[in-house]
């Protein structure tokens, strides 16, 4: 994790036993918002400070997907379902190689666990990674708050218990508004994910979800993961027949030099994906405008519309900024997916060029599987652009 | 798509009589479908026996009848009213089965009545086990290896191939999994076998793996024309494996499965239901979990509403039966808005950010001899469900809403001996959790009680964390507890009747509510919103928990607080809910909020469609004084709600809170024998020699004093429980042992029986000055039988009009002396012509719903209007008192002696039936008359 938007502190850490029972004394810990709310509770995981954007989210399960999410980078995640740690982690569940969340704030922690499949107790995942927690607070009282409110920076502490420090603390962190991430947890390097005799898929990576890549795996592509930024002549020497535009944090809007490369692999005739912070980079290079919303989507339950076949998909969010819908006017996408909810935009097929993308997440993890035939529709895409070529 | 236009007319099947495995679940999943279709402008018709239903109520419905459910009272109703639909999925199996039978004969072909709600060609798929088995197979979701046995010998064979025993086994074709069961050993192998065959309508059981200790899951799903599937709620089980999901504590939503294998048994459950046929409704799943290896395989599929989807609708606050109706009449998930947030769609699946748990309700102290062990056969009668924001409070929440004396999950007694709880654990208990935690206090580890109960170690862990909570509390004054330590406790769902007990000084209830109090610390009150906070949600559906933040904004309006009858269980059964339901209409209809608290989620009163507020809270003192300290009602209701209410009506008394309708005081005078006889005596009414004990010896004088035989019983009870009839001394010693080990401190009362007497019951309306007698039910059966378990004829078959004259005297006299406002039912005996006095309860009776229905007249509506200040004279000048009776109705009681194969039948003073039947019968050839009539002897004992 980046250590300069993450500023956790190594702080009296009980190496020994972290994971031990509730005989042992709480720490206390204390979340400040910017607008002056403090709650305290436990510390929980790392015991440190961090800060970042509070938001919430509404999955039941799927806590560990949820804080390796590269998407949430720099978030601190709220999760509303009380107990959080129940079955432990596991190395299959990790959408990133560590977490990716700036903090954890639950309602109630269970430090131990019951899950054969697991390999330890988030406790000792969270403080391997450093990743600092608070438990034992009123978490609907806070989404209420932030519901109302709208998102919000916060600061996590165990370390600094001073109220009017922390609140100071969390009026000075960066906005997620205007800020670029995605720069943050692309790959370094490129690399080859997958060998396969399938299409052949290059992937921007603003920060991929590892399932994305396992779901492209699992029908037979080849997939090669390109650091974001990557000049589109290399992606072209790899001879792609299709290109995806990764999920990943952060506000497109301060992507420019990454929306000029969308722009410009619209040209080459190849079948174009886009998942989340990607759509939201197409949508912007064909002309369309994204906003940021008062209160995200985030949680595995959201009903989306196939407009085409008008069937209902129940699908993860995950999600800050929206393509506005007005912007659809000019007429350079169809709109193909809405959230039944609140009538947003979720899917568009663009006109100009052959491309979709989508708000949600097909890959789930955490979520529903309602949506992975948009994946089998990129390869029918791209297997249709190979024959007709 | 929207609704269907050329459908105009629907027919409900309800559900009959309770039973057990088929409760009062299917009056809420019909009364809330009957209510949307009729919404929706449709004209619903609407068949069920059971007249202590809400379904039946003309509220509900337009056309109602109350007929027996058989193949041929549905077809004379078809006849008649000619429906355009069925809709058979709301009334549980016996619908589903009726309208099968029919649809195999080519009738509702025939009459060109659609079936709707349910692909009829797939229901044989569901129901019969090898065809299940097939189709699963073919859709690639795992199963329990099993084989159809169709006799012994073949039985052996399959268990040898399994690999010997445990097997279980579950005969084909019977309601709430008659005669399953598991077999362990050999020697019970041939008659468990021998016994499901036999009960099996096919003769066929299922010789299957047995899955004991496996995980279980259950899946709530919704599916409409366009083949849209969502997942309401998923319960997992506490129980493991082996134990039938009705009689399982449970808990919403599953909280040890991890994201991946979650959504395996998701993508399984959507594609089993879309492999049953097309049809739009509901459905529910099963599934089992082997914790050791993740493997998933599929138990069984019900494709209608089911009990669990009662529950995993409070548990949710999504209305699953209301949008399953709309669904079968054409409307799509995306069509239909969530109603409790009134902006978002109902085509998603609710988030919760709470623990719901369900703790099942038995009666096994009502049969002498009963195997207490849990099965896969179905024992419970009812069931009660709590919110909390953890597991820890929801399930001591859950503890204090059993009304069966606990105040919590133990720490408000001294513990059993060690050997005994081992023993509890080893086997299947209903008081689980409690062991659980009772192994916890004396030392046990995790593990240990792991691999005896095969309980799941996360939950063991939550339990263990309450039991060191209990042992920090246990070395500390009250007054030693501070702000932090009370909120954790609090948060833990402790009682302040367990703090109190816990603690080292010798404090009370009281004090720790005072010291509390003092502390600044009081519930707050959290809204089921079904989608964890994310947007604004309208409905008024409430629980409380020791949070920072309190949703539920008192209004300025007058309030009328109604208590609800808990858990159903013999006695106190629907009919109290019944009439709950009706006092809360009728206090909305004068003007007032009416707020509800109950915690039984079967129920129509925990809809929260029906009070203007609905608290799902323990009717427990506690929790309910919290809630009246926080809306501040003009007065609380308790004579609706059966002795559940009643017993709190003391202490109200005693806190200054009003109670709406008769006062404490009358109340009180009717349980105390004593003063009770001094009232007869002083009108003048006969009654029979009686007398009080607090000691044995007390109880032997006072018998050898009155003669016998002898009615043995405890004071404030319902529905008879601990009631017998001694005839010799020795008897009057062993029954009044037995009712001090259940209930000691209680004052037995002994009354002289009167052998060979009528037995009547009496339901009237008193407004303090005018009485109306509602009806007289003459029982079939001899006096000695519990008045819940005779044949009730309304209007009286063979009394004199002089005795009806001085039946309808005394009441009258009774009611006005005792300055009852509102209902009173009054027990008698005739012998010749004289009427004798037995008891008189100023309260809703069991059988005021049963006489609502005879006579077509809202008794407790009117009733609760009286309590609130209404006359009489107002409801009788408009018509309303007049019965709309022609010829009798009679009240047969039904009992659900299947369950207890290992009880012997009979009939005394303690009720044993578990539902009831209403049948209008013109004159006394009829078989509904005849049948009790004849057989009125037969199962009379002690």
């Amino acid at each position: 994790m980046t250590q300069q938007y993450q500023q956790t502190q190594q702080h009296q850490q009980n190496q020994h036993n972290p994971s031990s029972q509730s005989s042992q004394t709480p720490r206390p810990c204390k979340l400040a918002l910017e607008d002056g709310l403090v709650v305290v509770g436990e510390a929980v995981g790392y015991h440190g400070e961090t800060g970042g954007e509070l938001c919430f989210n509404t999955s039941m399960t799927g806590y560990q997907e949820i804080f390796t999410d590269p998407s949430y980078h720099g978030q601190i995640m709220m999760m509303t379902y009380p107990h959080i740690g129940n079955y432990g982690t596991a190395d299959i569940d990790m959408e990133a190689d560590e977490p990716m969340v700036a903090g954890v704030v639950v309602r109630a922690f269970s430090r131990r666990y019951s899950n054969a499949m697991a390999d330890e107790s988030l406790e000792d995942f969270m403080t391997r990674h450093r990743l600092v927690g608070i438990s034992g607070v009123d978490t609907r009282a806070l989404v209420l708050h932030i519901r109302e409110k709208g998102v919000m920076n916060a600061v996590i502490s165990s370390v600094d218990l001073d109220d009017d420090s922390l609140i100071e603390k969390a009026r000075k962190w960066p906005s997620m508004e205007g800020l670029e991430l995605a720069s943050r947890v692309t790959t370094k390097e490129a690399y080859a994910w997958s060998e396969g005799n399938g299409p052949r898929i290059a992937v921007y990576d603003y920060g991929v979800k590892r399932n994305i890549l396992r779901s492209f795996e699992a029908r037979g592509c080849a997939v090669q993961v390109f650091p974001a930024g990557t000049d589109l002549a290399v992606v072209k020497t790899w001879s792609p027949d299709g290109i995806f535009f990764s999920n990943g944090p952060g506000d497109p809007r301060s992507m420019p030099d990454d929306i000029e490369m969308v722009r410009a692999a619209m040209t080459l005739g190849v079948p174009l994906f886009g998942i989340c912070l990607g759509h939201q980079l197409m949508s912007l290079a064909a002309g369309l405008d994204v906003y940021k919303m008062y209160v995200g989507h985030r949680g595995a339950n959201h009903p989306v519309q196939n407009i085409r076949t008008g069937a209902v998909e129940v699908s993860t969010q995950n999600h800050g900024f929206a393509v506005s819908a007005d912007s659809l006017k000019e007429g350079v996408a169809e709109l193909t997916h809405v959230n039944l909810n609140d009538r947003t935009v979720e899917g568009l097929r663009y006109h100009a060029f052959d491309g979709f993308s989508v708000q949600y997440h097909p890959e789930a993890s955490p979520g529903p599987h309602d949506s992975q035939y948009l994946f089998d529709d990129f390869i029918t895409a791209m297997s249709r652009k190979s024959t007709s070529a | 798509m929207p609704k269907r236009q050329d459908i105009k007319k629907i027919l409900l099947i309800g559900s009959g009589p309770i039973i057990i495995g088929q409760a009062c679940e299917f009056d809420y999943s019909g009364s809330q479908a009957a209510r949307a279709l009729r919404d929706e402008g449709y004209e619903v018709v609407l068949v069920n026996s059971n007249p202590a239903t809400i379904m039946t109520d003309p509220v509900t419905a337009d056309k109602i009848y109350l007929q027996a459910l058989t193949p041929a009272s549905i077809k004379e109703i078809v006849e008649i009213e000619r429906p355009d639909a069925v809709l058979p999925t709301m009334g549980g199996q016996t619908a589903l089965n009726l309208a099968n039978e029919l649809h195999q004969k080519g009738y509702w072909e025939k009459m060109g009545v659609e079936v709707i709600g349910v692909d009829i060609d797939a229901i044989n798929i569901t129901e019969d086990r090898q065809q299940f088995r097939d189709l699963m197979e073919k859709i690639g979701v795992d199963q329990a290896r099993s084989r159809v046995a169709k006799s012994l010998l073949e039985a052996k064979e399959i268990t040898q191939e399994l690999g010997g025993l445990p097997v279980v086994i579950r005969p084909s074709f019977t309601l709430g999994g008659s005669g399953g069961g598991i077999v362990w050993t050999p020697e019970e192998f041939d008659k468990k076998v021998m016994r499901g065959l036999e009960l099996s309508p096919v003769h066929e059981v299922l010789m299957e793996e047995c899955l004991v200790g496996w995980k279980e899951f259950e899946l709530e799903l919704l599916r409409d024309a366009n083949d849209n599937v969502i997942i309401i709620c998923t319960i997992e089980n506490v129980d493991p494996m082996g134990v039938h999901t009705g009689d399982s504590l449970t808990v919403a939503p599953s909280q040890t499965l991890t994201d991946k294998q979650f959504q395996i048994m998701r993508d399984a459950a959507i594609r089993m239901m879309r492999s049953i046929g097309t049809f739009a409704g509901g459905c529910n799943v099963q599934f089992a979990l082997e914790p050791a290896t993740g493997r998933m395989i599929a138990i069984e599929i019900n494709p209608r509403v089911s009990r669990s989807s009662a529950l995993a609708s409070k548990a949710t606050g999504y209305p699953i039966a209301k949008v399953a109706a709309r669904l079968a009449v054409g409307y799509t998930l995306d069509e239909l808005p969530n109603e409790v947030t009134g902006t978002t769609s109902a085509c998603f699946e609710p988030s919760i950010d709470y623990v719901v748990t369900k703790i099942p309700r038995f009666n096994f102290e009502k049969f002498e001899g009963v195997d207490e062990e849990l099965s896969t056969q179905m024992k419970a009668v009812g069931e009660v469900m709590a919110i909390g924001r953890t597991f820890n409070e929801s399930l001591q929440k859950a503890w204090q809403s059993l009304e069966n004396g606990y105040a919590g999950l133990g720490a408000d007694r001294e513990e059993s001996s060690r050997l005994e709880i081992r023993n509890r654990l080893r086997k299947s208990y209903w008081d689980r959790t409690l062991q659980i935690r009772n192994a916890f206090r004396m030392g046990a580890s995790v593990e240990e009680v792991a691999d005896v109960s095969r309980v799941d170690p996360w939950f063991l862990y939550q339990i263990q964390d309450i039991v060191a909570i209990e042992d920090r509390l246990s070395g500390l004054a009250l007054s030693q507890i501070d702000k932090d330590l009370m909120r954790l406790v609090k948060r833990n769902g402790f009682s302040d009747v367990q703090i109190a007990w816990l603690v080292a000084d010798d404090v009370t209830e009281d004090e720790v509510r005072a010291h509390r109090l003092a502390l600044g610390l009081k519930p707050s009150f959290m809204l089921v919103d079904t989608c964890a906070g994310e947007f604004p949600a309208q409905t008024p559906y409430f629980y409380s928990s020791y949070e920072t933040h309190s949703e539920s904004p008192v209004s300025d309006r007058e309030k009328i607080l109604i208590l609800g009858s808990g858990p159903n269980r013999i006695g106190q059964g629907i009919e109290f809910d019944y009439s709950c339901v009706h006092g809360v209409l009728a206090a909305k209809e004068l003007g007032y909020e009416a707020i509800m608290v109950n915690c039984n989620p079967e129920t129509v009163s925990t809809d929260f469609d029906v009070a203007d507020k609905l608290y799902f809270e323990p009717v427990f003192w506690e929790r309910v004084l919290d809630i009246i300290e926080h809306e501040k009602p003009k007065g609380v209701i308790v004579q609706l709600g059966g002795q559940t209410a009643l017993k709190l009506a003391a202490r109200f008394a005693g806190s200054g809170v009003e109670i709406i309708g008769t006062s404490y005081a009358n109340m009180d005078l009717a349980e105390d024998r004593g003063q009770f006889s001094d009232l007869l005596k002083e009108l003048d009414i006969p009654y029979p020699p009686y007398g009080r004990a607090r000691t044995p010896r007390e109880a032997i004088e006072t018998a050898e004093e009155i003669g016998y035989p002898l009615l043995v019983r405890p004071s404030y009870v319902l529905g008879g429980q601990g009631m017998r009839i001694a005839i010799n001394k020795e008897e009057v010693e062993k029954y009044v042992g037995q009712i001090w080990k259940l209930l000691p401190n209680n004052v037995i009362l002994l009354d002289l029986f009167l052998e060979n007497g009528i037995e009547l019951d009496v339901d009237a309306i008193c407004d303090g000055e005018d009485v109306w007698v509602a009806g007289i039910m003459q029982h079939i059966e001899p006096a000695g039988v519990h008045s819940g378990d005779s044949t009730a004829v309304v209007p009286p078959y063979s009394l004199s009009e002089a005795v009806q004259e001085k039946v309808r005297t005394y009441v009258r006299q009774i009611a006005l002396r005792m300055n009852v406002v509102g209902l009173v039912n009054v027990q008698m005996v005739v012998k010749g012509e004289d009427v004798y006095v037995i008891e008189a309860n100023p309260r809703a009776s069991r059988t005021v719903p049963f006489l609502a229905k005879a006579m077509g007249i809202p008794i407790s509506n009117i009733a609760t209007k009286v309590m609130l200040g209404r006359r009489l004279a107002e409801f009788r000048d408009a018509g309303l008192l007049e019965s709309k009776l022609t010829g009798y109705a009679v009240k047969e009681p039904v009992f659900s002696w299947d369950k207890f194969p290992e009880v012997r039948k009979e009939l005394g003073p303690e009720m044993k039936s578990t539902g009831e039947a209403i049948a209008f019968i013109d004159d006394f050839d009829d078989e509904a008359f005849k049948k009790p009539f004849e057989m009125r002897n037969l199962y009379l004992s002690r």
